[in-house]
């Protein structure tokens, strides 16, 4: 009797499944020219949507904006968005579906490092390319696939070059390091330590908060008691923005440094106006010194309504890596679409490619070999915040 | 080490109170509806989000017509207070007649299930609004309306102190807070529908042979129970200046939280779990890394709070105030 | 039936979707609906059965999966210097085993101070318990580095069988199916036992169950016991099979999602239990990415305008709340209810035998 039951209840789960992955499978096209799907798998949904969702249209306004040049190959661009909530189980499972849809070349994504390194596990089985938005942890590409690349910098180029400007230009003998505990501040915050104490300064806290709070009065009056020189934030806008408000209604004076994740106009509304004397490092160059950043600027504000954050930068570069390679394979190879193994190779080969406001050349691990990084300095309540300083490899 | 805490106690204290005047509030809400229907509203955070969303919205549009500025503050922010709790408040009696009352013969954890479905529908309802209405961002930034800072000489009068400094939103906070607990201590113990609460709470099926309406009771703790969580979204708003469609899972954890502590079920019992929990994690972030010399640090605070929580759950498993129930066979 | 339902699993659903392009995709579903199916029956003893409200069930799963990425990474080598670090694939069918007891200890170690504690009190220090496990794992990075933090471990190694190193999801399906076979085998032996008895004796009554002789100590930490060790196996498959892990995976909304799908399939009843975990899984990593694709794909090319800011592709968690309030009131018992069922008086005696004879 039960176990009758059970066997119903298994024959149905098996249906469900096999009619699902049947219906997935399959695709044609309307118009007879050949789809190609490039994916993004961000998260779209959770806190961090808004970062995800920024990477997301960046993505698609490239993909939109080269549409013609691939029809005239004879081929129809997809965009296929993903949302991988920030869970690698799902990260996981998304990058099988994708890979599982044969026209899926190539993924814009990750923008959590603990998504990217299990997800780019199944990439590498299926020979599909992702380039990286935002995945500073070392072990993404260190782990030497032929797949993963990505155009920001790693920790040990960005946190570096933010203690060697606090170090010399800020004059900053001792530090306060706060970091939100995620694979991103981790990374960033102990590269960073590591860089400041050999550089000869001195650490004098080294905290954690946690993501989504909104007060982080607790540890700030330990920063208030140790009264640093410098306070280096490691994670992204909406703590830090919290974090420099109420570190300045405390009445903490000192200059804060952080990194790219604090390179949002949120950050600004956010903190008002105590975002003055506020630093970060980004590899994104200035958007408005250069004709292509002012475009990019220009034609998204007039495209989704809203002003870029950085993260959409990043993710239009990405796109337009991608399409770069795509493109040159397809020539390469007669018009034809080459194999998936040819395409991956083709993004890692890319070389200087000037976007939006980023270079790229990747070199052998899917690194970014041109990333510069600069210092930008809140002077006044303001977005884009002022270039101050560049500092190389 | 010592002088170290002892000098930055009155300023962790002011911190303190302040989130755990929040915790407070809105353990209120998971206590009394807890205390009439036995079930964790687990919807209730973000009743409290969709209260600090819509307050915001409110002030903003105060903002926009001219009147901050020109009006009294505290006086706006009550009426923004007050729309804001006919709001949530009506939301909870929405969510309660739709999601919770079909289910009340239903087995107990079942009702669990709902309730996640709308803190899933409240989230996403939300930042669908605000993103449509600001410019795609789901971040919410409200108009800064107490700018001001007191600072308090501490370490004049005792050398080993130093000195404290509190936002005057900090106050206005406090008095609203504690006027609500008031009004709301005197509503459920003195007045006929709060002895109607009351005997719900005891014994539903008595309270209905009495003549009690059962139905309008229940809705009656939900209007109120949400109104208190959306009041208290303005109060946070209000306070810390930004917010978001997530802010409701976490705040309400350690809401549910304080309200265990406390005795669920008892209303005193929340605010104290509130305050308690709120002190502790500030006292925690603050002074974790100088008691254990740096081996452990703030991102312990609430690894702290729980254990806690479970220790003195371990000696008084009925919470601080609640009463300790002799079961009947 | 049993043989047959087996059949079903291991032929016919391979091979229902071996023709398509998705099979990998498919049977990495297929492999993470065993995984939940296995650890929502484990917290279906520890809620449905013996009616203790657990709302930190991912710890165990997380326990397991650490003990195993822990020694299957170099990370080991960080404080234990009298081996060498990671161990080969082979000892990951040992590590099953241990990641289970190891849970299991745990899930004692918790239930001897705090099954005083009643109720839903009860589920808040459950609560408290999976958070501080996420948030200590979230930490260990220093003062010495055991769990690498917030960075996680990466590179574990894949299981090792007969020399042939498992990578695939479709060779993980199978490991899973045996396991998850014989975890659905001992439960269904405890269920009808003493121990099975005296859990739902406990959880409709606790004080008739005590004046009948039942220890009710004991017996809560048996269930406790059981539901973690089921989820610590679970653990160690996952991080083989995730090959990276980090404090992510284990936050307290997997708990909850856990606890849907037992209260979704029916609190107590088996069959309801691995419906509620298959459909729940199937929805959160399948049917609601797909329908938002879908819904993509219309909006771009069915000439539907729908703005961005209602963009399908981050609809999943709004349409998996409605869904969640759907069933709940259509099914409120859950999908398939738990049935008391009609003691045979010969099995009776034969299976209280055996109780004793375990004992």
């Amino acid at each position: 009797m039960k176990s009758k039951k059970l066997l119903v209840i298994f024959s149905v789960v098996v249906l469900l499944l096999g009619v699902l992955s049947g219906c997935g499978s399959k695709k044609t096209t309307g118009d007879g020219s050949k789809v190609i799907k490039i994916a993004t798998q961000t998260p779209l949904s959770g806190g961090s949507a808004t970062l995800g969702e920024a990477i997301k249209l960046g993505a698609q306004m490239a993909l939109e904006e080269r549409k013609d040049e691939f029809s005239k190959l004879g081929y129809s661009l997809k965009l296929v968005p993903y949302d991988d909530q920030g869970d690698p189980k799902k990260g996981v499972s998304n990058a099988n579906a994708l890979c599982a849809d044969k026209d899926v070349y190539a993924v814009v994504g990750h923008f959590n490092s603990g998504v990217a390194i299990p997800s780019s596990v199944v990439y590498e089985k299926n020979n599909v390319p992702m380039v990286s938005p935002s995945n500073t942890a070392l072990e993404v590409t260190d782990r030497g696939l032929k797949t993963v690349n990505r155009i920001c910098a790693r920790d040990d180029l960005q946190a570096p070059s933010g203690a060697k400007f606090a170090l010399d230009k800020l004059d900053a003998k001792t530090v306060f390091i706060i970091q939100d505990k995620t694979a991103y501040g981790s990374g960033l915050a102990e590269e960073f330590k590591k860089a400041f104490e050999k550089g000869g300064g001195k650490t004098v806290g080294y905290e954690g908060i946690t993501v989504g709070e909104k007060d982080f009065n607790g540890v700030l009056n330990l920063v208030a008691d140790k009264k640093p020189d410098l306070l280096y934030f490691a994670g992204t806008y909406p703590e830090g923005g919290l974090v420099i408000k109420q570190a300045r209604e405390k009445g903490i004076k000192c200059p804060v440094l952080g990194a790219d994740g604090l390179d949002s106009s949120t950050l600004v509304e956010i903190a008002g106006s105590s975002v003055k004397d506020v630093y970060l490092t980004s590899v994104a160059g200035d958007a408005t010194k250069t004709e292509t950043g002012k475009k990019f600027v220009e034609n998204y504000s007039s495209k989704f309504n809203k002003q870029p954050e950085s993260y959409s930068v990043y993710g239009y570069d990405c796109m337009q890596v991608i399409l770069n390679a795509l493109s040159k394979s397809i020539k390469d190879n007669g018009d034809k679409l080459p194999s998936k193994e040819k395409i991956r190779d083709a993004v890692r080969a890319t070389k200087d490619f000037t976007g939006a406001m980023t270079t790229v050349t990747f070199d052998s691990k899917g690194d970014n070999e041109n990333a510069k990084v600069y210092i930008y300095n809140f002077e006044e309540e303001k977005y884009p915040p002022t270039m101050v300083d560049e500092i190389s490899k | 080490m010592l002088e170290n805490i002892l000098r930055t106690l009155p300023q962790v204290l002011f911190d303190g109170i302040t989130l755990g005047t929040v915790y407070a509030v809105i353990a209120l809400g998971y206590t009394m509806v807890y205390g009439i229907l036995k079930l964790i509203n687990f919807a209730h955070g973000e009743i409290f989000m969709t209260g600090a969303f819509i307050g915001t919205a409110i002030l903003l549009a105060f903002s926009s017509l001219g009147w901050i500025g020109t009006l009294p503050i505290i006086i706006l922010v009550l009426v923004a207070m007050f729309l804001t709790a006919g709001v949530t408040g009506a939301i909870g009696v929405g969510i309660e007649r739709i999601a919770y009352r079909p289910l009340r013969k239903a087995p107990k954890l079942i009702a669990l299930i709902s309730a996640i479905g709308i803190s899933f529908l409240l989230q996403d309802l939300v930042r669908f609004t605000t993103e449509f209405a600001n410019d795609g961002n789901f971040y919410l930034i409200g108009p800064e309306l107490f700018k001001s800072n007191i600072n308090v000489p501490l370490s004049k009068m005792a050398s080993f102190l130093s000195d404290a400094s509190f936002k005057t939103s900090f106050l206005f906070v406090l008095v609203t807070a504690v006027a609500l607990m008031i009004i709301l201590d005197v509503f459920v113990n003195k007045t006929k529908w709060g002895m109607a609460m009351r005997a719900v709470a005891q014994d539903r099926d008595t309270a209905a042979l009495m003549g009690v309406n059962v139905n309008k009771t229940i809705s009656l703790t939900f209007f109120i129970g949400s109104a208190l969580g959306g009041a208290t979204g303005v109060l946070f708003a209000v306070q810390y200046g930004t917010i978001d469609p997530y802010i409701g899972f976490i705040l309400g954890l350690k809401a549910f939280t304080a309200a265990v502590l406390g005795g669920i079920g008892n209303i005193r019992g929340a605010v104290l779990g509130g305050l308690i929990i709120g002190v502790v994690e500030m006292f925690a972030a603050a002074n974790l890394s100088t008691l254990t010399n740096h081996v452990i640090g703030a991102e312990y605070k609430d690894v702290f709070a729980f254990i806690i929580l479970i220790l003195v759950l371990l000696f008084k498993p009925e919470g601080l105030l609640g009463k300790a129930l002799h079961e009947k066979v | 039936m049993w043989a047959a339902a087996g059949l079903v699993l291991a032929v016919l659903l391979p091979f229902a979707a071996s023709q398509g392009d998705s099979y990998e995709s498919f049977m990495d579903v297929s492999t993470m609906v065993g995984i939940y199916v296995c650890m929502a029956l484990g917290l279906n003893i520890v809620v449905g059965m013996a009616g203790l409200l657990d709302l930190g069930f991912v710890a165990f799963f997380a326990i397991g999966a650490y003990t195993y990425a822990i020694f299957a990474t170099p990370q080991a080598n960080n404080f234990l210097h009298f081996m060498d670090f990671p161990l080969s694939g082979n000892t990951f069918w040992l590590f099953i085993l241990i990641g289970g007891l190891v849970a299991s200890l745990f899930g004692v170690l918790l239930g001897i101070p705090v099954l005083r504690v009643k109720g839903d009190y009860l589920a808040i220090v459950t609560l408290g318990f999976g958070e501080i496990i996420r948030i200590v794992f979230n930490n260990m990075d220093k003062p010495i580095n055991i769990t690498n933090g917030a960075l996680g471990l990466s590179s574990i190694t894949p299981p090792t069988l007969f020399g042939i190193q498992l990578l695939n999801a479709s060779q993980f399906y199978y490991v899973v199916l045996v396991v998850a076979l014989l975890v659905l085998f001992i439960i269904r032996k405890l269920e009808a036992s003493k121990v099975g008895r005296s859990w739902r004796a406990v959880r409709e009554n606790e004080i008739a169950a005590q004046a009948m002789g039942i220890n009710l100590f004991k017996t809560k930490l048996t269930a406790f016991a059981v539901g973690a060790l089921f989820s610590g196996m679970m653990g160690v498959i996952f991080a083989s099979k995730q090959t990276f892990i980090d404090p992510t995976s284990f936050t307290m909304l997997e708990s909850i999602t856990i606890l849907v799908m037992v209260v979704l399939g029916g609190m107590g009843s088996v069959p309801g239990v691995i419906l509620g975990a298959a459909v729940v899984t199937i929805l959160n990593l399948q049917v609601l990415t797909e329908v938002s694709n879908w819904l993509t794909d219309l909006s771009v090319n069915g000439g539907i305008a729908i703005p961005d800011v209602l963009s399908p592709s981050k609809m999943q968690r709004f349409i998996f709340g409605l869904l969640l309030i759907l069933f709940a009131l259509y099914k409120p018992k859950g999908l398939i209810q738990e049935k008391n069922r009609i003691v045979d008086p010969k099995k009776f005696t034969e299976a209280g035998e055996n109780a004793h004879a375990s004992n």
